[in-house]
């Protein structure tokens, strides 16, 4: 404590250059706020002098050897207004103190949906998460930003890989089989959900350090104005500006993040030792054959620790009444499989002047990024599973080198894994991607009547993707075909025209406040990719000739919105908005949909009544309904019947002679919007001039007019499945949310916020006529035998039900399998095993009942974030309760039988295995509740500490320096490697990294 | 400022007007049904497509884009799955995989959610919607008014009639598989309904007078191109529906069987092939002796399905796939000793085509593949000995499948004549298969009994898809009379119970459609 203040007098020194000229005037005070309370780090300047000085803990700040003359002061700190005094200094010491006020917090501007909104008159959903609670650390999207920082708001990233995408889901998916994503929309460009080719996730081409901040819009009062893309919630991002006003000087900042990132669990597997005793002991002749006498651990064969460095400049002024903001990013991602980097080049570019006494508001944002990306053979992350007693390298130079499954015939065993160092180095997969999202926003406020505001905003979203794959021919998975080339390519392009007309009256009128917007949107969406034929590796033949047609898929969103809000007196917000938008993957007859809401607000603590409660200073009810839709997930051409052309490898032979097939693509021709109705309680309150604040929801979602992929009556159709509109379904859930200053003292900070979301789904109905004895929708496939599910959507449940029997346990706890020996001398049924759920005698699917589900009942997060002094950090945590894990490593290798051996190679197993009386997998094993495993856990996103040094000495460049470590610690239960595994069946995925980062951040 | 304004207005004003019409997208590479069916030349490519349903799983050879939904696509090649159903529950093979659906077809313990039935039950009206597409595109009047020239509708006309006979076919397995099922025709266009149900009677009807025409309509066998359906094809199904008509429609049609078995073989235009193994080779189209194939290419038509199953799918154990001309051995299929006990003469009948190195005779364990004698029947190499078209290197191979093939049909008048107290004919006929798979006539037979000519069928057509349905007309297929191991799902075998001479209608399509009844039984 004592070095800090040591530090605290250096700094403040230095600052006063000139103090040693004795014969010069004084300055000192102390700074406070409103409430007396005395203000750190504050910093006073003497105007035009660059003079000045910061505030100590008591708020004291002196500024010595000042020429004496008359002078404006001016004190500044974040989230204060400015305050300027003028003073006149002579030889004796002047005392100046200053009170400041808080900004105006309840005049906070909200970005929503076209256009933005006093934060006060919001009567839906929608939380802001600004830089300053960002998760910390070095990531590679932007959606790691906000995890665990939004209740309701659900973000998992899919896996460890550089670049991964990550499942957002926002209170729970509305949809079965269209699209669970929210709507993302960038400086005003709704993005494309889909993918692009060569990029690992396409948010991983949005620079995560050019963020300012989230909007997420929750509820449908808040989403309805995106109305057909609202279902599934809305985040709006904004960037970086430049902020400079007035010929701002040039700031330049630079951040510096260098991180080694770890792998912080390997799969349990048996070692090549356990591994040989196993297979001696219980293994055949033949099987115990198999085994070599090498020790290999595969994983660590293939895994290794790597770097991660991430270095962002960036610009910010004003040139005359041009502010702007430049920045360039690089991002240098080695994954922790060996082999694994994604380059990442961005530049960002923003304009935001305003024009003709400020009439003319122009906001040109530009981002460009580029990512080249060199993919290792995902091929090796079953590395654990290769038998551990084979060596890496054989001893000859056949198959690269790599030692291999043979057949009798030395050729590569068709049927076994391939060696996972020999995957690796024998696959050359890169890409290159650029994206450039780019937006034009002129909004004029009318010369003659400035209440009227017209707007337009053209925008674009251009990516373009492109790659090659090479396997030598050398290698034993080339081997068959003489290895294999191919290159990929793909364009895709938005278009973007919105104009919108505004009213507003704020300025004149606050009693009566009222705001309308009205205004038409045109967006379309292409993809282009020419179909690329597959050579050999020499590129002398072709394995997969290219199809006569390239691939081009084009959709057009058309819309007209409006929306009214209406204020009094602060008091009562009512706020009401429609859509209307059609799209060109319905028929005319179902193309244009109504997508209305209606929302109020009551802000109670204005009202008189609520004067003597000093303690709550803000109390507001919300109550908000809407409709929303969904179209994302259909294909742009779903209603037509049209033909497909069949490959050449695909064809028919009429006299010897190959024909190309058309074949008629399955189709609906009444196929519609997916509707979901939503209804919102909130309340929203600050305790002790807001220390204390947070939130309470209470939301019911109903989506109708479901799109499922189901059965069609057998004859119907040229498929016996399509996505139609036949079901509905309903999430319900509260949330919670809070923030507070936990510790508040002069020179101690403390903030915490937490938020807790529960949510529960079910389906409702799930055929065109209800039926309750459909058995619904089976999936979720699983390692081990081909055609095996283990989920269900089924009327009545959640979506992503476990369907599997009930495992019964013998005296000593281990599940009972069928067909072997029971302890009377008998041997064991499948009755003895299973629980016959229907009591009919026989054990089937019908005795599989839905049972747990994927997605978690409870999810939480909580973050933590202190200054001390100089000294600042934090951390975050995220918890998911509730959540079922079907672990199929477990059922599928683990195992004796796990090892194979019959078709001429060994695969190892997990160390499950001797956990394990279940040494024989049947169909129905698989099928076991035994291995449905709660999905809990406790994970710590980040923990950073920090210290800001302010001004190095003698300089004007500012520094701070932190150490974060991401992905800290799990808890759980879970026997697997990970428990956040999307989709709830866990197979191999690629780790998550545990990082280490150095962050510099210069100022200058 | 105004010309801001004003530009602004205009740019609204040009927005609101344009846009509505770029609501009405369609394929940029447009191939909707209008386009296709607008230009003769396009008639063969959807031809093409019903044919390769037969063979092909989808779009992309081997695999992508599937036609069939929720099943493996490998899985869902028609021949593969009516192999699987027509062979798996019989004393001629067993499966070892323990993918879900194969132990139980197997024991014959299936139910209405099995997914290899409901395969095959798709797979079927998959093609029977695709056929009645082509039919209503192709129809008189259509082709009238697209303003074709009569050469061009002549060519159509016949495109057609092929597609009529796979749908017939297609409505044939319907009926032996599932029995009363639901009935669409060209009449039915694509939308949400809900087919009426058809009973297996009235079925025969239809599929008796659709081939007595199409016997009639198609092009004569030799006039038209290898693949093609062909009068002789429609015969050849049309003795099949006969022979079984007792089992379809309760009363006997072998006068008939007989008759149109006659008309095939008097035809003149197929020959028994002099090598028994050569049906079977990669070479196969060369054969004289097939009627009616599904063609497989190891390079212009590759499946996971089809002869490719029944190539890899029988290889394991000792065997050595370059032997067989593929890259890999699935180890799977195998033989009942019940089956293996059929040949008296293990060595002079070119039809004992059994594996027997490292593989044991008798099966305890379905999953164990040296247990029970392999049968590499199907071949990737040709007559010459030459490997097939994959040169080895891939699972794809070039073996047609011979759906209807000569020696078929000879068995089939043998049987019909044997049952209207024809003993010469039939004594005949199963003697001149015996001389081609003996190469002399050393063994032929002088007496006869039906259970010999049901032998002599399994002999000559095993593993050729045939077994269950000849089974079922013998009363053998569930009785306890007449066991295999691991009928019944016991190791010795056992009679089950009658009902599973008919698959179940799926669950999943008895929700959908009301009109349909289960299969007594299930």
């Amino acid at each position: 404590m004592k070095k800090a203040k040591l530090f605290n007098l250096f700094f403040c020194t230095f600052l006063c250059v000139g103090w040693s000229v004795a014969q010069n005037a004084s300055l000192s005070g102390t700074v406070k706020d409103t409430d007396g309370t005395a203000l750190y780090n504050v910093k006073v300047v003497i105007d035009g002098t660059g003079q000045g000085a910061i505030t100590d803990d008591r708020g004291l700040f002196s500024i010595k050897g000042v020429p004496p003359g008359s002078y404006t002061v001016t004190a500044k700190l974040f989230e204060y207004q400015d305050l300027s005094q003028e003073v006149t200094l002579a030889q004796e010491p002047v005392i100046l103190d200053f009170v400041m006020k808080k900004d105006q917090v309840m005049d906070e501007v909200v970005v929503i949906g076209y256009g933005t909104m006093r934060s006060k008159d919001l009567t839906g959903s929608a939380v802001v998460v600004g830089e300053k609670n960002f998760v910390k650390g070095s990531m590679a999207t932007p959606e790691q930003l906000i995890m665990g920082k939004v209740s309701g708001l659900k973000v998992n990233t899919n896996d460890g890989a550089p670049g991964s995408g990550s499942t957002i889901r926002l209170r729970g998916g509305t949809s079965i089989n269209a699209s669970n994503d929210p709507l993302i929309v960038v400086d005003g460009v709704p993005l494309d959900n889909g993918g692009i080719a060569g990029a690992a996730n396409p948010l991983s081409l949005i620079n995560p350090n050019d963020i300012a901040s989230f909007v997420v819009l929750k509820d449908a009062s808040a989403t309805a104005i995106y109305g057909s893309r609202g279902a599934n919630g809305v985040i709006l991002i904004t960037t970086k500006k430049g902020n400079g006003v007035n010929n701002e000087k040039l700031k330049v900042t630079l951040n510096s993040k260098s991180s080694i990132s770890t792998i912080s669990k390997y799969a349990d597997v048996l070692s090549a030792d356990q591994f040989r005793d196993v297979v001696g002991q219980n293994g055949t002749n033949a099987q115990s054959a198999l085994l070599g006498d090498a020790s290999t651990d595969w994983q660590r064969e293939v895994f290794r620790s790597s770097f991660v460095a991430d270095n962002n400049v960036s610009l910010t002024g004003g040139i005359k009444n041009f502010p702007y903001r430049l920045s360039f990013g690089n991002r240098l991602d080695n994954g922790l499989l060996k082999r694994d980097r994604m380059m990442r080049n961005s530049l960002s570019l923003n304009i935001n002047p305003s024009l003709f006494d400020k009439h003319l508001n122009i906001e040109i944002n530009q981002k460009l990024v580029q990512t080249n990306s060199f993919f290792a053979n995902r091929g090796a992350l079953g590395a654990a599973y290769f038998d551990p007693t084979q060596p890496v390298y054989s001893d000859t130079t056949i198959y690269g080198g790599y030692w291999e499954w043979l057949d009798n015939n030395d050729k590569p065993n068709t049927l076994s894994a391939r060696n996972p160092v020999g995957l690796l180095n024998q696959k050359e997969d890169v890409s290159r991607v650029q994206r450039y999202i780019a937006n034009a926003k002129l909004s004029y406020k009318l010369h003659f009547f400035p209440m009227i505001k017209a707007v337009i905003n053209v925008g674009t979203d251009l990516s373009q993707g492109s790659g090659d794959v090479l396997i030598p021919s050398t290698s034993a998975s080339g081997y068959f075909t003489d290895g294999s080339y191919n290159e990929y390519r793909s364009t895709k392009q938005n278009k973007l025209f919105e104009s919108y007309l505004n009213f507003n009256n704020g300025e004149k009128n606050s009693k009566h406040l009222v705001d309308i917007t009205a205004g038409y949107s045109y967006q379309d969406w292409s993809t282009e990719s020419p179909n690329l034929p597959v050579y050999n590796a020499a590129q002398d033949s072709v394995i997969y000739p290219e199809a006569a047609n390239p691939f081009y898929t084009k959709n057009v969103l058309l819309s007209y919105y409006g929306r009214g809000i209406y204020s009094i007196a602060d008091r009562y917000v009512l706020n009401a908005s429609v859509r209307m938008d059609g799209s060109s993957r319905f028929s005319p007859e179902t193309r244009w949909g109504l997508f209305p809401s209606a929302s109020a607000a009551w802000i109670i603590s204005e009202e008189k009544f609520m004067e003597d409660l000093s303690w709550l200073n803000m109390l507001k009810f919300r109550f908000g309904y809407g409709v929303t839709g969904q179209q994302d997930g259909i294909g742009d051409y779903a209603y037509i019947s049209n033909y497909f052309e069949g490959t050449t490898t695909a064809q028919y032979l009429f006299g010897g002679v190959p024909y190309i097939v058309y074949r008629p693509g399955g189709f609906d021709a009444n196929l519609k919007w997916e509707e979901t109705q939503s209804y919102n309680i909130g309340l929203d309150f600050g305790i002790l001039k807001d220390r204390v604040s947070g939130s309470l929801d209470f939301y019911r979602k109903n989506t109708t007019d479901l799109l499922a992929t189901v059965t069609v009556p057998a004859g119907t159709n040229f498929t016996n499945e399509i996505l139609t509109n036949v079901g509905s379904m309903r999430n319900e859930g509260i949330e919670f949310s809070i923030n507070a200053g936990l510790v508040a003292k002069k020179d101690f900070r403390l903030d915490m916020t937490a938020n807790i979301s529960h949510n529960i789904n079910q389906v409702l109905k799930l055929t065109q006529i209800p039926d309750s004895t459909s058995a619904g929708i089976l999936l979720g496939g699983i390692s081990g035998g081909i055609g095996n599910t283990v989920q269900v959507h089924r009327v009545g449940f959640p979506t992503f039900s476990f369907l599997l029997y009930e495992q019964q346990y013998d005296a000593n706890g281990a599940p009972i399998q069928a067909g072997t020996a029971a302890p009377d001398g008998t041997t064991y049924t499948e009755l003895d095993a299973f629980v016959d759920r229907n009591e009919d005698g026989v054990i089937n699917i019908d005795d599989r009942i839905p049972f747990g589900q994927a997605a978690p009942d409870v999810f939480m997060g909580m973050a933590l974030n202190f200054t001390y002094k100089k000294w600042f950090g934090g951390l975050s945590m995220r918890s998911e309760l509730g959540g079922y894990i079907y672990n199929n490593i477990h059922s599928n290798a683990g195992t004796f039988q796990s090892i194979n051996g019959t078709q001429g190679f060994l695969s190892n197993i997990s160390s499950l295995y001797y956990e394990d009386e279940t040494q024989e997998i049947t169909t129905n094993q698989l099928l076991s509740d035994h291995y449905l495993e709660r999905a809990d856990f406790l994970r710590m996103d980040f923990m950073n500490i920090g210290y800001n040094f302010g001004k190095l000495k003698s300089t004007n460049i500012g520094l701070n320096v932190s150490f974060v470590v991401q992905n800290v610690f799990v808890l759980t239960n879970y026997k697997g490697l990970d428990p956040e595994i999307g989709g709830g069946i866990d197979n191999n995925i690629y780790p998550r990294p545990r990082m280490y980062s150095l962050n510099l951040n210069f100022e200058f | 400022m105004k010309i801001i304004s004003s530009s602004l207005l205009v740019l609204s004003l040009f927005a609101f007007y344009s846009c509505t019409k770029n609501l009405n997208q369609s394929p940029a590479y447009g191939l909707n049904s209008e386009v296709v069916y607008s230009d003769p030349n396009n008639y063969i490519n959807v031809l093409s497509k019903l044919y390769s349903g037969l063979s092909m799983t989808g779009l992309q050879g081997p695999a992508g884009q599937a036609d069939i939904a929720g099943i493996d696509e490998g899985f869902s090649a028609y021949v593969r799955v009516l192999w699987n159903l027509q062979e798996l529950p019989t004393d001629e093979a067993v499966c070892g995989w323990n993918d879900p659906g194969i132990p139980t077809l197997n024991k014959m313990q299936w139910n209405a959610d099995d997914g290899w039935v409901k395969g095959m039950y798709y797979r079927i009206y998959y093609q029977i919607t695709l056929c009645n597409e082509f039919i209503y595109q192709s129809r008189d009047e259509r082709l009238d008014e697209r303003g074709f020239s009569d050469a061009d509708k002549e060519m159509i006309r016949m495109y057609r009639n092929e597609a009529r006979f796979l749908r017939s076919l297609s409505y044939f397995h319907a009926m032996d598989l599932f029995g009363n099922v639901p009935f669409v025709t060209e009449e039915d266009r694509v939308g949400a309904f809900q087919p009426e149900r058809i009973s297996r009677t009235d079925l025969f009807n239809y599929v008796e007078s659709e081939l007595i025409d199409l016997s009639n309509v198609l092009s004569a066998a030799g006039t038209v191109d290898y693949g093609r359906a062909t009068r002789e094809a429609a015969k050849t199904l049309l003795a099949k529906v006969y022979l079984n008509a007792e089992v379809y429609s309760g009363s006997n049609r072998y006068d008939d069987c007989r008759n149109y078995c006659e008309q095939v073989i008097n035809s003149g235009a197929f020959q028994l092939d002099v090598d028994y193994q050569h049906l079977f080779l990669a070479d196969n189209q060369n054969s004289s002796e097939v009627i009616f194939p599904v063609v497989y290419d190891g390079l212009y038509a590759q499946t996971w399905g089809g002869t490719t199953y029944l190539v890899c799918g029988a290889l394991g154990g000792s065997m050595n796939a370059a032997d067989y001309g593929v890259n890999g051995k699935w180890g799977g299929l195998r033989s009942t000793s019940t089956f293996v006990n059929k040949f008296p003469d293990t060595t002079e009948d070119s039809r004992f085509l059994f594996y027997r190195e490292g593989q044991e005779l008798e099966i305890t364990n379905l999953g164990t593949f040296t247990q029970g004698y392999a049968y590499p029947k199907y071949k990737n190499v040709t007559s010459v000995g030459d490997v097939g078209s994959n040169n080895g290197t891939s699972a794809h191979v070039d073996i047609d499948f011979p759906m209807f093939r000569l020696a078929d049909v000879y068995l089939m008048l043998a049987e019909s004549a044997y049952r209207n107290g024809d003993q010469g004919t039939a004594l005949n006929y199963i003697n001149l298969l015996r001389e081609r798979a003996y190469g002399n006539s050393n063994n032929n037979i002088s007496s006869i009994s039906l259970d010999d000519i049901l032998d002599e069928r399994s002999r000559e057509l095993a593993w050729e898809g045939s077994r269950r349905t000849d089974l079922i007309r013998f009363g053998k297929f569930t009785s306890g009379d007449y066991v295999w191991p691991f009928k019944g799902g016991d190791v010795s075998g056992i009679g089950t119970s009658s009902h599973l001479e008919l698959y179940p209608i799926p669950t999943s399509d008895l929700i959908l459609n009301p009109n349909l009844t289960q299969n007594p039984g299930y």
